[in-house]
């Protein structure tokens, strides 16, 4: 069971009526890029939300490193090596950029004996290391788009996870900066991160994913190597009609 | 940590004045006014920390304020308890309510724990009109004991008292501020949701910090009673509190731990000669016109505007100590 970081079993989620999740089920292993398509509205975000923490799934189950997290809140989840990006960014307005990736350097990775001295340090080094080093004292608010994806990224890892959720973290880039974001995203994953990465930009998806997998209407209607979902009818149904 | 000695020195100078004050000054009116403006500065230090700091809004600050002061009057009719006793025991009692509320209330986001803060006031009102023990509607006298030592009257030992408990929250809050606990809160008060996925947690931070805003409110209301030498639930259940509670950080600013102090420092002085000089009633007035005035014309409060006037003066930010937290912006 541990040669697994994620087995997601048969969860469901509904939102009153409408059934978001119906049954899915998927396996990540150690290392692993997986890459999640779907049209809009096919229960992708949901289902990231499930694995956080920032959504209970009401039926089925969620092992994260061989441990049972179907229960526990989002922040616990983090504290046991498991981060997350938002589609649409979500910093801490009221903190500079230094500050935002402090908070889980002090939460998650010096819990119990925070110090904020190294804390912004070590803040300042993932800053740099996405490219935002003279960014660091900017307040959050006033950065530009490609630049609180990158503070996403920067927050994300601060907490030192083992698995990296990644919702369209690519949404609304320039061409040149989908390739500057997806470079620092295969670097992670060379340091050994997993990671689960949603995204609508073909291009992108293709040259990430070891794996990919299509949800349709909350189903999961394939999955296999890029190519192959690529070219699978069911998936040239639902993305091109007919 | 040269700040936090220059904090503790301002603090031991503030105690120092105070003392000198109750030796110096001969009009004993100074100490009425005083005591009610130190009161306001732990009041407002204390909404802060849960509504300025997390953005979870308290509007029943009144309800732990008179906790505080009839856990008080029960203490001195039941056992003729010391001060020092009546304070600890409002600011344990009040932290319980706190608590109480926040672990009914804080697990959903958004405004139900104000609401329930309004109900709390309604019905810690009721339950006091309704107990007879410490005086019921009718209220209650209570007899000052004679001046400790060294103090001419009893209510400059009281405002000595106040001033203590003054700079215990005013500490206390800071210390919050400038932590990893205040940037967890103000994670909270940003995204609720992202500040969970990066690991805080939040239940457990937003439950700390009602159940310590509640206890300094109930510590703020202990001496009450000994300060007025009557206790009734009109005027300790007044609205005034409430109000001057929320008004006073939003005015002063809620971002950093001076912006209540100045709010509350300003506010309460104008309130004070406002009473005295015009009318007791117009004094409601002023806070109510000066809160719409700032939320309408400076959301950011008396730090907000300062820094803004600052910053277009080409001074390096955070020469207020506004942004004094650890992380932020040394220059």
């Amino acid at each position: 069971m541990t040669s697994s970081v994620l087995a997601v079993r048969t969860v469901c989620k509904r939102f009153g009526g409408f059934a978001a999740l119906t049954d899915v089920s998927l396996t990540v292993g150690p290392g692993e890029r997986l890459g999640i398509i779907g049209p809009n509205g096919s229960g992708k975000t949901t289902l990231i939300n499930c694995i956080s923490g920032s959504l209970r799934a009401d039926a089925g189950s969620i092992d994260f490193n061989g441990i049972d997290i179907t229960r526990l809140p989002a922040h616990r989840r983090a504290r046991l090596g498991m981060a997350r990006s938002f589609q649409i960014p979500r910093p801490f307005f009221s903190m500079t950029a230094a500050e935002n990736v402090a908070v889980p350097i002090e939460y998650v990775r010096h819990r119990g004996a925070p110090h904020a001295a190294r804390a912004r340090r070590e803040a300042l080094a993932l800053l740099e290391q996405m490219g935002l080093a003279d960014k660091a004292d900017l307040p959050a608010g006033v950065l530009p788009q490609v630049d609180l994806r990158k503070l996403e990224l920067a927050r994300a890892m601060a907490a030192d996870p083992s698995l990296l959720l990644l919702d369209e973290v690519m949404a609304g880039l320039s061409s040149a900066e989908v390739d500057e974001v997806l470079d620092i995203v295969l670097a992670l994953n060379r340091q050994g991160v997993t990671i689960i990465m949603i995204e609508h930009i073909m291009r992108a998806i293709m040259r990430f994913s070891l794996r990919v997998v299509c949800l349709d209407a909350g189903r999961i209607v394939t999955e296999g190597a890029p190519a192959e979902v690529a070219e699978h009818p069911d998936v040239r149904r639902i993305y091109l009609g007919a | 940590m040269r700040g936090g000695n220059r904090f503790l020195a301002a603090a031991v100078l503030v105690l120092i004045a105070a003392l000198a004050l109750t030796h110096t000054v001969q009009n004993e009116y100074f100490f009425f006014a005083g005591y009610v403006v130190l009161q306001f500065v732990v009041l407002a230090t204390a909404w802060n920390i849960l509504g300025g700091y997390a953005g979870y809004v308290n509007f029943g600050s009144g309800a732990f304020f008179a906790v505080g002061a009839y856990t008080a009057v029960a203490l001195i009719k039941a056992l003729d308890a010391p001060l020092i006793v009546q304070v600890i025991a409002a600011f344990l009692l009040s932290g319980l309510l706190g608590f109480g509320v926040g672990a009914l209330t804080l697990r959903l986001r958004g405004i139900f724990f104000s609401i329930a803060t309004v109900a709390v006031a309604v019905i810690c009102e009721t339950a006091v009109i309704n107990w007879r023990f410490v005086g019921g509607s009718r209220g209650l006298a209570i007899l000052q004991p004679a001046a400790p030592l060294w103090f001419e009257s009893y209510t400059r030992f009281l405002f000595v008292v106040m001033a203590l408990i003054a700079i215990f929250s005013v500490a206390l809050a800071r210390y919050i501020q400038i932590s990893w606990i205040g940037r967890g809160l103000r994670a909270i008060r940003d995204d609720e949701d992202a500040a969970e996925c990066a690991g805080v947690p939040t239940l457990k931070l937003k439950l700390a910090a009602a159940t310590l805003s509640g206890a300094l409110m109930g510590a703020a209301g202990a001496p009450f009673p000994l300060y007025m030498s009557f206790i009734e639930p009109t005027s300790v259940f007044s609205l005034n509190y409430a109000v001057s509670a929320l008004a006073m950080p939003i005015i002063g600013g809620t971002s950093s731990w001076v912006g209540p102090v100045i709010g509350a420092v300003l506010l309460a002085s104008v309130q004070q000669i406002v009473t005295v000089t015009i009318s007791s009633e117009l004094n409601v007035l002023v806070v109510g016109v000066l809160l719409v005035a700032f939320v309408v014309a400076a959301p950011q409060g008396i730090l907000g505007l300062a820094e803004r006037l600052i910053r277009s003066r080409g001074v390096a930010r955070g020469a207020l100590g506004a942004r004094d937290n650890g992380i932020g912006d040394r220059s």
